[in-house]
């Protein structure tokens, strides 16, 4: 996703664009993912307002692009079990509203305007109606597809090529050699790898999740639904397992039960605890869901930066190379704004926002002795 | 106690068809305990399917072969400890800690009745089986248009025929035993229609000569043909069924090698069924999900890697019968039974017992049927042009109605180039079956709109659907299936 927005915004910048995939589009973290375009769960800061502007850039690619992406403005529903959870939430939210997202308390009596299948006994919860969801697949494919980039699939980057100064001339792939005076890293949860590959280096690392797809239902859950914690599960850092679950429709009527966080590598086996506390947390906010069935659930695996911030611009080490990559569990929603910033960057137009916090300079601090380039 | 939180079983046998009885009581007999699990009310399989008792069938056992040696695995599984965990619907398996497995099931009436069930073994059998391979083709959502296995499934269960004039059609040698119980059962067969021709096992010499019984089983089926007058059309297939409501007709074309249709051959063929399958495809989903490796096998699916002695490339985890590569009921059996030998070996610390002169005669009996087994898949294999007769608005995906044109345009125009991410843009494999049905064309679609089938493992870690009630409950599972426990006993219909 993040690539082909990439693509996109640099096309309509006037730069010609290839991408290039060692598989298929939309085949990696993209595909697993539920496409929830997010503010609610972001707290005031740089991670927010690249949010923000990407919700903007949503709204406005929704409308060149067919609807078959899905794209819904369909709002999302926090809801707080007690007392002392609602007043956590009010306080996220006031400091939310002072940077510009839209947040509306509901008391207890209400929330069932919103969703009628809620489970009677919460305490209240907030609507953000910023909150949106597009089907991830479709929105990469259509957007890559809009990019009129040239799209080169199933051929693997092995190493970046550099001039006698050390800088990017193109990329070898298992299929051939590509010129180009700049390299865009949106290998996702690959790109510490591609970044090694290039001689320099970026701690991305893959932090899984399950989802639970039930059979299809008519529209029982209208909002993105989750329960306070999940703010917290997606800001902590910890290799322990976490789920808080978040719970949604779809346009085609199965309901998507997310999210669960551990890191635990590339292990894609199953693991029954996971599913069974996504299941617990699920009916216990929709209790008409426990005679519902799953028929599928899947792993995906997040790309995960230590400060939970995306990489977004130039390597500090090879120049001509740039990093749009490390978004955990946001990348679609902040897809667009990651693209055109990269655009910017680029053409050297005055990026949309300041990019410092997204620099990728800033792991270099913790970082050891590290091994000259290895390029060819 | 087998079963509890501190004493697992020795073996779970999952699936109680030919391979798993096999299996399950030859463990017992060397002293096992063993636990065995199916989502059908009764033993016996797909193989041996019966008429529920409540149907009052009154020659319940009439379209049955081999009927001695399942009356025999019957009365050992009846002699034996072993109470059958019927009605358990296993959706996942998994390591546990230390050196067991934990089965994961859902049993009880539908919905809200549903509870988990898990069950612990030292050791686990895979015999899950196989399900039909279904290639659409124009038509083939009309209704009277059945698969040919369930053709076969609901004489054998229900005795109930799925029309009167009844086209069987597809490849494999399961067609003319459908053709041969179909018209035994009363109904008018106007042709099999297949789309490869059987000359082709003469090419393989060496196994036909070596399997005997084979030959008579097919000449047995040919002979009721004959009787019958049924028509067997080679190197054709039905490329369009007529009629919306209901089949009144098919069109039949004839087929060059690669199973492209020769203009100018078409042939209507007036009926009102059709029953029709392209071989059988291994179930695996259980396996795959614990890592287990698999093999392409002759006729393009894709069946799991076993060593000499049945065990898959987990250690721990053995295998026998169709998940191993499709090949009949004897030879499930045959490997059941070997299976269990090398279990026992493993767990009692045995090792001659798989250096036995039985041991040896089942490994002897086991690779002289899978060899004709494989001359059998690869004659039936299907050939990349089948793909010619279908059109743009014809169904792959009957769950989700999706056409070959819109996987067409998910390929060429949008960078979709395997069955997963078909499925991410077209939605083809993501209803109700799970892509159990059309996996197999969206594969072939995918790959590059026309060759052959591919192979692909299809992952799908919930091997059945699973009620979220259910899986919120797992902490709560039962340990089900001790031997003094009444709550599995009162699932075991010993007289079904």
């Amino acid at each position: 996703m993040v690539g082909a927005a990439c693509a996109y915004y640099a096309g309509l910048a006037g730069l010609s664009v290839t991408v290039v995939d060692r598989g298929a589009v939309a085949g990696g973290t993209t595909g697993a993912g539920e496409g929830n375009l997010l503010v609610s769960d972001k707290e005031p800061g740089p991670e927010l307002e690249l949010a923000l502007l990407s919700a903007r850039l949503w709204r406005e690619l929704a409308k060149s692009l067919p609807p078959r992406i899905e794209y819904e403005t369909k709002g999302g529903l926090v809801v707080a079990s007690g007392p002392a959870g609602m007043a956590a939430l009010r306080d996220f939210a006031a400091g939310q509203e002072r940077a510009g997202v839209e947040a509306h308390e509901i008391t207890p009596d209400r929330l069932t305007d919103l969703e009628p299948h809620l489970a009677p006994d919460l305490a209240g919860g907030f609507h953000y109606p910023q909150d949106a969801q597009v089907q991830p697949a479709l929105a990469a494919a259509h957007l890559l597809r809009a990019s009129d980039a040239q799209v080169r699939l199933g051929a693997e980057v092995t190493s970046l090529l550099a001039g006698p100064d050390g800088r990017v001339t193109g990329v070898r792939t298992a299929t051939g050699v590509l010129h180009a005076p700049h390299v865009v890293n949106a290998a996702g949860v690959w790109g510490g790898e591609l970044a090694r590959r290039a001689g320099s280096d970026l701690p991305v690392l893959p932090r899984r999740g399950f989802v639970l797809v039930t059979e299809p239902l008519p529209r029982v859950v209208r909002h993105k639904v989750y329960a306070a914690d999940y703010v917290a599960d997606v800001a902590n850092g910890s290799a322990a397992l976490q789920t808080s679950a978040v719970v949604e429709g779809t346009a085609a009527g199965p309901v998507l039960i997310g999210a669960s966080r551990e890191r635990v590598g590339f292990d894609r086996g199953l693991s029954t605890e996971v599913l069974r506390r996504l299941a617990a947390q699920a009916t216990a906010l929709f209790p008409v869901l426990a005679g519902v069935r799953a028929i599928r659930t899947y792993a995906g695996f997040r790309p995960y930066l230590p400060d939970h911030l995306p990489a977004i611009g130039p390597d500090p080490h090879v120049p001509g190379l740039l990093h749009a990559c490390g978004h955990e569990g946001a990348g679609i929603g902040l897809a667009p704004a990651t693209g055109l910033l990269v655009a910017q960057l680029l053409t050297g137009e005055q990026p949309h926002m300041d990019i410092g916090p997204f620099h990728p300079r800033r792991f270099e601090a913790s970082r050891g002795t590290r091994s000259g380039p290895h390029l060819s | 106690m087998p079963g509890s939180a501190t004493e697992p079983y020795d073996l779970a046998v999952i699936g109680a068809g030919c391979a798993g009885l096999a299996g399950a009581v030859a463990a017992s007999e060397q002293g096992l305990t063993v636990a065995l699990l199916d989502a059908s009310a009764q033993i016996g399989g797909q193989f041996h399917r019966h008429p529920a008792p409540a149907l009052g069938a009154a020659r319940p056992r009439a379209p049955h072969h081999d009927e001695a040696a399942f009356d025999g695995l019957r009365r050992r599984l009846e002699a034996s400890d072993i109470a059958p965990l019927l009605g358990h619907h296993v959706w996942s398996v998994v390591r546990e800690s230390g050196e067991s497995w934990a089965v994961h099931a859902t049993t009880g009436a539908d919905g809200e009745e549903e509870r988990p069930v898990r069950v612990r073994a030292r050791a686990l059998l895979l015999a899950t089986g196989a399900s039909e391979r279904q290639l659409p083709f124009p038509g083939w959502t009309v209704p009277g248009v059945v698969g040919a296995g369930g053709a076969q499934a609901m004489l054998k269960s229900g005795l109930v025929l799925p029309g009167r004039r009844v086209v069987v059609a597809g490849s494999g040698p399961l067609l003319l035993a459908v053709a041969s119980s179909l018209a035994a059962a009363g109904a008018r067969v106007p042709a099999v229609v297949e789309a490869s021709g059987y000359l082709r096992y003469a090419r393989h010499p060496h196994a036909l000569a070596a399997n005997p019984g084979k030959l008579a089983e097919a000449a047995v089926h040919g002979s009721a043909l004959l009787r019958h007058r049924v028509r067997l059309r080679t190197r054709s297939a039905v490329t369009a069924v007529h009629g919306t409501e209901r089949v009144e007709a098919v069109t039949v074309s004839r087929l060059d090698t690669r199973w492209r249709p020769v203009p100018g051959t078409d042939r209507r063929v007036p009926c009102d069924a059709l029953a029709v399958g392209h071989g059988l495809v291994p179930q695996l989903d259980l396996a795959t999900s614990l890592g287990c490796a698999t093999r392409p096998t002759p006729d393009a699916t894709r069946a799991l890697a076993l060593d000499d002695l049945q065990e898959t490339s987990v250690p721990g985890v053995w295998s026998a019968g169709e998940t191993g590569g499709v090949g009949g009921a004897q030879l499930a059996c045959t490997e059941g039974e070997l299976a269990a030998l090398a279990v026992a070996a493993r767990l009692r610390g045995r090792p001659a017992l798989t250096g036995s002169r039985r041991a040896l005669t089942l490994r002897r009996r086991r690779d002289r049927m899978r060899a004709f087994a494989d001359a059998m898949a690869a004659a039936h294999a299907p050939g990349p042009g089948w793909t010619r007769w279908l059109t743009d608005d014809t169904d792959v995906c009957r769950c989700e109605e999706v056409t070959v044109g819109g996987i067409r345009e998910a390929v060429t125009d949008f960078g979709a180039r395997d069955a997963r991410t078909v499925k991410l843009l077209t939605r083809a494999g993501m209803g109700w079956c799970q892509g159990r049905v059309c996996g197999a064309a969206v594969a072939c679609l995918a790959a590059d709109g026309g060759g052959a089938v591919p192979s692909s493992t299809d992952r799908r870690p919930l091997a059945v659907p699973v009620p979220l009630g259910v899986l919120a409950a797992l902490d709560e599972a039962g340990e089900a299936g001790e031997p003094g426990d009444t709550r599995a006993r009162c699932l075991t219909p010993r007289d079904a």
